[in-house]
């Protein structure tokens, strides 16, 4: 079976994987069904392009803006720290992409 | 939603303020803690019959406040409060307040009646007396959807309740808000990130004031405890933004205008959808926390008088509530498969492609109404009653508007 990624609201441009993605086709489904190619190992739980963004797009989930796009995000592409900013936090650009942990306070590790 | 789930009705419990109760219990309250295993031990093996109290000593206006909102809430019939005899919150004054209220009420001092066993043997004396009045005494009354008041809050959660646990309550809150019913939602310091499409959902200038107001409060809260509901393993289960994970909480609200917010031991001003602000105010000892631990989450949606509260939980949980029966729904239907006994909503079927979340909402009514017509929940089945309150501050107009409003 294909690995799926679910799509809250019809206007989300990206989606929730819900089974883990070893790189190559996904199953879009819930508010629209197609099918996209993931170029990269993407973990269940995280998000992948619906369509192109532009830099500077808004990113939308929920039928809600999330956030930006700081980097254009190719369709099918993993949509995560490394091209999406809060509009609110900005820490959230500064994080470890895999990990998630902070790195603008290495330097207090001393 | 089809006609007939709208005009659904089965038989509730009539109450002297016109609201209708979906259950006919005796509650026995405790006003310390010295007071807690006598009053359990009344309540042992009695029908219908649930413990609530508060442990502290010293008494607090917003935990009376609280106490009083259970004891005059819809799915009470009557109260027998049980004090030790040295403490500051008083079982009479509270048995008076249900009584002027139109309930029967009984109380006593422990001190007065003369240790454990003879209290208890005088406390089931007293329950058996009130059960066999209000059952022959409480007036039966038809009642639909749009009498229920319907808490919910979330706990435990993981990427499948922004998704599809979360979701499913929303669909089923649009169709309780359009039946006429009341929908009761809070967590405002999970609303973070979310202010100007909650004002958006305003359903009025007086209901934007409101929100803004408690959006601000919460925003200052978690500032100064510095307890931000984000943190790096939420970043690497793939949330990458307080907005999206805040809104993943906030889809429990479905799409409906929020008609304004309610403080704890309030009940909604009137039909429609409400968030309520279990938030501390501002106060110079600086205590409280927002929602310590689930249970004390629930407690506040049952003050508001919600005859029936929904837990959203993507982990599994196995807890339960006095006063008012809970629903627990997951998005993960793994978690389901694996705690069945006691959960009593999948709604991972959504990410399976097996139902929509519409019809999630619809599934979920359906449910809501039949455990409202008297068939026992997963944790009513299984005897759970978790309870928790505490010490906190929040401003009310005086004491008797924080009971009565």
């Amino acid at each position: 079976m294909k690995p799926r990624c679910f799509q809250i609201q019809p206007q989300d441009n990206v989606a929730t994987l819900i089974d883990d993605a070893p790189g190559g086709p996904v199953e879009v489904i819930g508010a629209t069904r197609s099918e996209l190619i993931a170029p990269e190992k993407i973990s269940r739980g995280h998000k992948v392009a619906l369509c192109e963004v532009a830099a500077g797009e808004a990113i939308m989930k929920f039928g809600v803006r999330i956030g930006h796009a700081t980097s254009p995000i190719a369709r099918g592409a993993w949509v995560h720290l490394h091209n999406l900013a809060s509009d609110l936090d900005d820490r959230s650009g500064t994080l470890d992409l895999h990990t998630g942990a902070p790195t603008d306070t290495t330097s207090a590790y001393v | 939603m089809s006609d007939a789930l709208h005009h659904r009705s089965w038989q509730g419990y009539l109450r002297p303020d016109g609201r209708k109760g979906i259950r006919n219990l005796v509650l026995v309250i405790y006003t310390v803690e010295c007071a807690q295993h006598v009053s359990y031990a009344i309540a042992n093996g009695e029908e219908d019959t649930h413990v609530i109290g508060f442990p502290g000593c010293y008494d607090n206006a917003y935990a009376i406040r609280l106490m009083l909102a259970l004891a005059r809430h819809p799915n009470v019939g009557a109260v027998l409060s049980v004090g030790l005899g040295c403490e500051y919150t008083q079982p009479e004054k509270i048995a008076d307040a249900v009584r002027a209220d139109g309930r029967p009420a009984e109380w006593f001092f422990i001190q007065q009646a003369g240790g454990t066993r003879t209290s208890v043997a005088k406390g089931k004396e007293i329950v058996a007396r009130l059960r066999s009045q209000i059952c022959k005494e409480t007036t039966r009354v038809p009642m639909t959807l749009a009498d229920l008041t319907v808490g919910c809050e979330c706990g435990g959660s993981d990427g499948t309740s922004g998704l599809a646990g979360n979701p499913a309550v929303g669909a089923f809150f649009d169709l309780l808000v359009d039946a006429g019913g009341r929908a009761v939602f809070e967590e405002t310091v999970e609303m973070i990130g979310l202010r100007e499409h909650m004002l958006a959902r305003a359903a009025n200038p007086e209901a934007r004031q409101q929100l803004a107001k408690a959006y601000d409060k919460a925003e200052r809260y978690c500032r100064s405890v510095r307890q931000w509901s984000v943190s790096p393993g939420n970043f690497a289960g793939g949330l990458t933004t307080i907005e999206e994970k805040s809104l993943g909480a906030f889809a429990k609200s479905g799409t409906r205008p929020i008609q304004g917010v309610i403080r704890v031991a309030e009940h909604p001003r009137g039909p429609g959808l409400w968030i309520l602000d279990s938030v501390p105010d501002e106060h110079f000892m600086q205590f409280g926390y927002t929602n310590p631990n689930d249970t004390e989450g629930l407690m506040d949606l049952i003050s508001a008088g919600s005859q029936i509260v929904l837990f959203v939980t993507g982990r599994g949980s196995v807890i339960g509530s006095p006063v008012a029966p809970l629903i627990k729904i997951t998005g993960n239907s793994a978690t389901f498969r694996a705690m069945e006994e006691d959960m009593d909503f999948d709604a991972g079927r959504v990410l399976a492609g097996e139902m929509t979340i519409g019809q999630a909402g619809d599934e979920l009514a359906d449910l809501v109404t039949q455990v409202a017509a008297g068939a026992p929940s997963k944790p009513e089945q299984l005897g759970h009653r978790e309870y928790f309150i505490m010490y906190k501050h929040q401003e009310t107009p005086s004491l008797a508007a924080g009971c009565r409003a």
